[in-house]
């Protein structure tokens, strides 16, 4: 930029007095349009670059703020003893947890000792910005039916980047103020087929469709309103990695259960075990 | 454009960068910090969730 024939000069540090556009020639004028048109389309590709940026990198750091907050409020609750709103009532069942609030953290051996997320109530954007998202409604940790939690897996904390790393019969671990759950990725753990659907027709992994709502259902892909019999734990991300065309989803069945004394107590020592030959 | 508002950045041309500058943060702040974000809530590509089941 800058090249000027005319003396009609449009750019750069300039002493000369502002140029008009009368003294333009008609090449000039062509590459006044041009110049404009470049300029535009340089600065959408910019912007379009910078907003990519944004979704991968620094959605993160506002989701780590926020999932940093829940984790620490949640831990202040169990050391204070408030009652633990995941486990139901005698009588009666939980209906209704507040929304975007931390209810139990999950680790997965698999993933990394550094994997450890606050599930937040609720799957809304705005719950999901702060963690993985527990579907209202769906069964909670250690219950009959089905345990399903949503997250991101590409950006905003992307705590599901690498869901897809689990193998079948890999530890899935479920911290409440009472209890800690271990449940067990589905499909054949001998020959790692995540899509065996054992007796139970459940698989360890399918990728479905986005609208394809059975597999959160208490006995997923069965009818609906299929009594339900076991403690079963659902895992959904969005699939392909940066597409929302699909979603993975996950399927997990409760192993073992142990009491915490308090709610501050650490992982006793058979679920610490899970993690041996995790760096 | 560029043109167009650099010649009217006021003193010389050491002020006139650190006034780009400036502009140019300015710009990114509120990419990041209002559009993006809005546009953000609107595209379907971070959706995770399956079902009508949305919270």
């Amino acid at each position: 930029m800058g090249r000027r024939v005319s003396g009609a000069v449009l750019d750069g540090p300039t002493p000369e007095p502002a140029p008009s556009r009368e003294g333009m020639t008609t090449g000039d004028k062509i590459r006044f349009v041009l110049r404009g048109i470049g300029q535009t389309l340089i600065t959408f590709g910019l912007v379009v670059l910078l907003f990519v940026v944004y979704e991968v990198y620094i959605t993160n750091w506002f989701a780590a703020k926020a999932q940093h907050d829940v984790k620490v409020t949640l831990k202040t609750e169990w050391a204070n003893g408030e009652d633990d709103p995941t486990v139901a009532l005698p009588g009666g069942k939980v209906t209704h947890l507040p929304l975007g609030k931390g209810i139990a953290n999950l680790y997965i051996p698999r993933l990394g000792r550094d994997f450890a997320w606050t599930i937040v109530e609720g799957t809304s954007q705005d719950d999901l910005e702060k963690g993985p998202g527990h579907y209202p409604k769906t069964a909670l940790p250690g219950q009959v039916g089905n345990f399903a939690v949503a997250g991101h897996r590409v950006g905003k904390g992307e705590p599901f980047l690498n869901l897809d790393h689990l193998h079948a019969g890999d530890a899935v671990i479920v911290e409440t103020e009472s209890h800690f759950f271990v449940y067990r990725i589905k499909g054949d753990a001998a020959t790692n087929d995540l899509g065996d659907r054992g007796a139970d027709g459940m698989p360890g992994r399918e990728i479905v469709d986005p609208g394809t709502s059975p597999v959160l259902y208490a006995v997923p892909d069965h009818p609906l309103g299929t009594q339900p019999t076991e403690k079963l734990m659902t895992m959904t991300t969005c699939h392909p990695k940066f597409t929302a065309q699909q979603r993975m989803v996950y399927h997990a069945v409760l192993a073992n259960t142990y009491d915490k004394p308090s709610g501050t107590s650490p992982m006793p020592a058979a679920v610490r075990s899970l993690y041996e030959g995790v760096s | 454009m560029y043109t167009w508002i650099w010649r009217h950045l006021p003193g010389p041309v050491a002020l006139k960068l650190g006034e780009a500058l400036l502009l140019v943060l300015a710009i990114c702040a509120l990419l990041l910090f209002v559009i993006f974000p809005w546009v953000d809530a609107h595209l379907p590509i971070s959706q995770v969730t399956v079902g009508g089941n949305d919270g």
